[in-house]
């Protein structure tokens, strides 16, 4: 905002001294000079609407959940806690601890491995700063598994424009990993460039609208090795390329259609180097029934066409080949809900609510064989939540 | 017929005119805020955010991202599940 100020102090400077250019000229001599000025002041005018109510620190919290994912031979499940403590009014400090316990029996794992159990821990700190209208946030998060560890960095900014109706967000995230092989240790390292821009226009008192871009660039270990491929249907180690680059545009449209109904749709469309083109599509209605309960349903499409270098089957020898499903070509949809719960409330103190969310989802597989039934691959899957939020 | 220095002021400053004219009705076209601050109550509604509650949307942005080809451009804050 300080450059803000400094841009409309020159203009007001410039309008000042082409007004009086303009006295100093008798009639229409003068009329480029006053136009110019009265244009500068309209533009200086623009710019104070732009001055929008400081930018306010996230509520103090600590949310505790329980979460699990069961479905294609794998159960995830594990804690999951964030704490959030204002400090002085000028920053809001956060940390947060997730678990997941895994127990891998999936396709790929019984077909070509064994079923294996680890646990990944992940912490995380940040803090948020309000600098007048704009909101800085800086975190770090730290992830291990027995054969993988992440390490992050983000740094967001978010500013409110156009008297708070128009939020423009600015992210970045690196991320450096070491990956290793159980028996073996750690072998080779990926990085990851996050960059992403978004916007959150108010449309009317009921309606506003989002949009969001980010590219992800990753350089290094890409792959996994303990997967296999399979080419003339003999099992070789997949080979993947160790570049990519991706771009994710999203569109939200959230509105209230009637008092307490809001209803909200999204479309992402993914692509990226490997040739992987994706879209999700997503519709969702929430309520509130009494003072209490708030309900949310929503349901999600998914569509992936395959990676260029992926294959069932391969019928000839390339440089790189996988067979990771997760590449391969696909279609899922899923349906959720979450149901928030106010256990005890004190408006302006404090708040606790009960939380539970369940989504259920089936992905079919257009081109990626159950090598025990000799068909096209399909599994359901199963992800819960269930958390207590304090608010205070 | 070689353009006089006279004509040639005329000719720019009409063209300057013009500009400030079009410039001026341009800006004064430019839109107020529309929705005051005092209307955007129901905008501030828990059931208008999408992502109310930051670690239930990260585990589920983790949950999807481990599992299909995409990723990103939702939104959620950091991005990335840091795992294989």
């Amino acid at each position: 905002m300080a450059a803000i100020d400094r841009c409309r102090r020159a203009l007001r400077k410039t309008q000042l001294t082409l007004l009086a250019l303009g006295r100093r000229r008798e009639g229409a001599r003068g009329l480029p000079f006053v136009a110019s000025a009265r244009l500068l002041g309209a533009l200086g005018g623009l710019l104070a609407t732009g001055h929008a109510q400081p930018a306010e620190l996230p509520e103090d919290r600590a949310d505790l959940m329980l979460h699990s994912f069961d479905g294609g031979g794998v159960s995830a499940w594990g804690p999951a806690l964030l704490v959030r403590k204002n400090l002085l009014n000028k920053a809001s400090l956060f940390a947060t601890y997730y678990a997941d316990i895994v127990s891998n029996a999936s396709i790929d794992v019984v077909t070509t491995a064994s079923p294996y159990d680890e646990t990944r821990h992940e912490y995380g700190f940040g803090v948020d700063h309000a600098v007048r209208d704009s909101l800085i946030t800086v975190a770090g998060s730290y992830s291990t598994e027995p054969d993988y560890i992440a390490t992050a960095f983000n740094m967001d900014v978010a500013t409110d424009f156009f008297s708070g109706m128009t939020t423009v967000s600015l992210g970045y995230t690196y991320g450096s990993d070491d990956v290793g092989k159980v028996g073996e240790g750690f072998f080779d390292n990926a990085k990851h460039w996050r960059y992403r821009v978004g916007m959150t226009q108010i449309l009317t008192p009921r309606w506003y609208a989002n949009a969001n871009f980010e590219v992800v660039s990753d350089d290094g270990y890409l792959g996994s090795p303990y997967r296999t491929a399979l080419v003339f249907g003999a099992a070789v180690p997949e080979r993947m390329p160790r570049t990519r680059t991706s771009r994710t545009v999203q569109f939200r449209l959230v509105g209230e259609v009637a008092p307490a109904w809001v209803v909200r749709g999204e479309y992402r469309y993914f692509w990226d180097t490997w040739d992987i083109g994706a879209h999700t599509f997503g519709l969702g209605v929430a309520t509130r029934f009494g003072e209490k309960w708030l309900v949310d349903v929503y349901a999600r499409g998914y569509r992936q066409e395959g990676a260029l270098f992926y294959s069932d089957n391969a019928t000839s020898e390339t440089q790189y080949v996988t067979r990771n499903r997760q590449l391969s070509t696909y279609n899922s949809w899923a349906i959720g809900t979450k149901a928030t719960y106010a256990l005890m409330r004190v408006p302006g103190r404090y708040e606790i609510t009960l939380n539970g969310a369940v989504e259920y989802w089936n992905t079919d597989y257009s081109d990626f064989t159950d090598l025990r039934t000799g068909s096209l691959y399909s599994y359901n899957a199963t992800v819960l939540q269930l958390y207590v939020s304090a608010l205070f | 017929m070689k353009p006089t220095r006279k004509s040639l002021w005329t000719a720019l400053r009409s063209a300057l005119l013009g500009l400030a004219a079009a410039g001026t009705l341009g800006a004064c076209a430019m839109p107020e805020p529309w929705v005051k601050p005092y209307e955007r109550e129901r905008l501030s509604d828990p059931l208008m955010k999408v992502q109310r509650d930051a670690l239930s949307a990260k585990h589920l942005e983790h949950v999807h991202e481990v599992r299909e080809g995409a990723r990103g451009g939702t939104g959620v804050q950091g991005g990335g599940c840091g795992c294989n």
